[in-house]
């Protein structure tokens, strides 16, 4: 059974976001629901550049595994602010640690999300697929 | 409605993630796919494949009846021996690729594919009418356990009566394997030393756990479907749906050395192999190995400045070589020229043409 820590917001594509409540940088990763189902992940791109500007439901990468690829989404609308170089060099960290070292990006938050889940939401949704 | 082999529960309990294959729920991975991969290349690895199919064909004309239904020559082969052969249509195209094993001078086993295993049966039973042969779809009595990897014959040797030093690569025997009755072939679809345990499903659960306690030591993991298959891609080994389909012939496969014309008598497909021989192939199955680390899957087109020159049918990353790998049909001219690309999700990856297999083992 994945984890799905009650103190960060979760997303349809099983992302999670940190930081929410105080509306100023969040930090983006991806789910261990969705680590688990992808299998080990062998690449993470994060398309834009540090600075670039994103919005909400937009892809902005992709993270392959042994057997698929899928798109990273950009939960939230704002500036990326710092992409996770760790797990670029090192994709394998999704899968040992997707709440902590295995985060993705950060976003300087400009467009407030409004269809973000909670944890209870997100555990509903995983257990209606699994 | 999907099947489940006997060992279902085995896989729940260890906690595999399943998948449908085929209309079977197979263990998919236990845990880290890689770790298995990894496992199977320097130690071992435990497989469930009871959803391939056994088919026997047995009488005093069965060695000549598979002369006539598959392409290789299988009156010749050697009690106790095996070969990787087809099954083709009347227009050369593959309705599947098999093993077929001599268990005694009249009794053969044909092993299919489970996707293909009941329409080959159904092929063989109707092609060898007139000959002494019967022919008997057992795949639903027999389970398939698979013990792979280089330390495969010390896990497996301590459980058996059978002397594993004198059973061959590619030959098959009848024995006792933790009080079982087991047909075990030294067989397999990993690019590693191996068997492959032919046994009736009620033996299935009990052989599994005296393997699983017999490899504990040895660093024996169980192996998924994922695993198997990022090993045969590496040993450069078709997969049925993949490399190989009834629009492939088995020259266009670059495998025509199954056919084997110089056998005696007619066989299914004949005439028509025989003008694809004749014939220059214009596309041919090759390996490709990424610059990059994005991974070229299958369906994905091969290209050369913008345009489309083949098709990837498998690809992975590859734990061996540290790439990701795949294999493609790309046209001749292309090949000729170099500079290929992969279209990528729409960007044009570099990749390098290599020959097959991509990793072969140190004997």
């Amino acid at each position: 059974m994945s984890t799905i820590p009650d103190d960060l917001s979760y997303t349809k594509e099983h992302e999670w976001v940190a930081g929410v409540e105080d509306g100023l940088t969040v930090t983006v990763g991806i789910t261990a629901y969705a680590a688990e189902q992808l299998g080990d992940v062998v690449y993470v791109e994060v398309h834009p550049e540090v600075g670039a500007t994103v919005t909400a439901g937009d892809a902005i990468g992709e993270v392959e595994s042994t057997k698929s690829v899928s798109d990273i989404f950009a939960p939230v609308g704002g500036e990326i602010v710092e992409i996770n170089t760790a797990v670029v060099e090192t994709p394998a960290l999704v899968n040992s640690d997707p709440y902590g070292d295995g985060w993705l990006f950060r976003v300087r938050v400009e467009e407030q999300p409004d269809d973000l889940l909670s944890a209870a939401e997100y555990t509903a949704l995983t257990s209606g697929e699994s | 409605m999907s099947r489940s082999t006997p060992l279902r529960g085995v896989h729940e309990s260890l906690g595999a993630t399943l998948t449908d294959f085929a209309g079977w729920q197979m263990p998919l991975r236990y845990g880290s796919e890689s770790a298995e991969h990894n496992a199977v290349r320097t130690a071992a690895g435990l497989f469930d494949l009871s959803h391939m199919g056994e088919i026997f064909v047995v009488g005093a004309q069965a060695g000549e009846a598979l002369d006539h239904a598959l392409v290789g020559h299988l009156s010749v082969l050697a009690p106790g021996r095996a070969r990787y052969t087809m099954i083709v249509n009347e227009t050369g195209g593959i309705l599947d690729d098999l093993i077929v094993y001599r268990l005694d001078e009249d009794q053969y086993m044909v092993v299919a594919n489970a996707s293909n295993y009941a329409l080959v049966a159904r092929e063989i039973a109707d092609r060898v009418l007139g000959y002494d042969a019967r022919v008997t779809d057992r795949s639903d009595e027999y389970a398939l356990v698979a013990v792979q990897g280089p330390r495969s014959a010390e896990i497996l040797a301590p459980l058996t009566d059978v002397a594993l030093d004198e059973l061959k690569y590619y030959a098959i025997v009848p024995g006792v394997v933790a009080g079982a009755p087991v047909l075990i072939a030294r067989t397999g679809y990993t690019g590693e030393d191996g068997f492959e345990l032919f046994v009736l499903n009620e033996h299935a659960v009990p052989l599994w756990s005296a393997l699983t306690e017999a490899g504990r030591d040895a660093g024996l993991v169980p192996a998924g479907l994922s695993a198997r298959d990022t090993l045969r891609l590496e040993a450069g080994m078709p997969l049925y749906g993949n490399e190989l389909s009834a629009a492939i012939t088995p020259f266009d496969a670059g495998l025509g050395r199954v056919v084997r014309f110089d056998k005696p008598g007619g066989f299914v497909g004949r005439a028509a192999l025989e003008r694809v021989a004749a014939n220059e192939t214009t596309r041919r199955l090759v390996g490709l190995v990424a610059r990059g680390r994005r991974v070229p899957r299958h369906g994905y087109p091969v290209t050369r400045d913008g345009a489309v020159v083949g098709e990837v049918t498998s690809g992975a990353p590859s734990q061996s070589l540290g790439r990701p790998i795949a294999m493609a049909y790309v046209d001749e001219d292309a090949l000729d020229k170099g500079g290929l690309t992969v279209d990528i999700r729409g960007s044009q990856e570099p990749v390098d043409v290599v020959e097959l297999p991509f990793y072969r083992r140190s004997k």
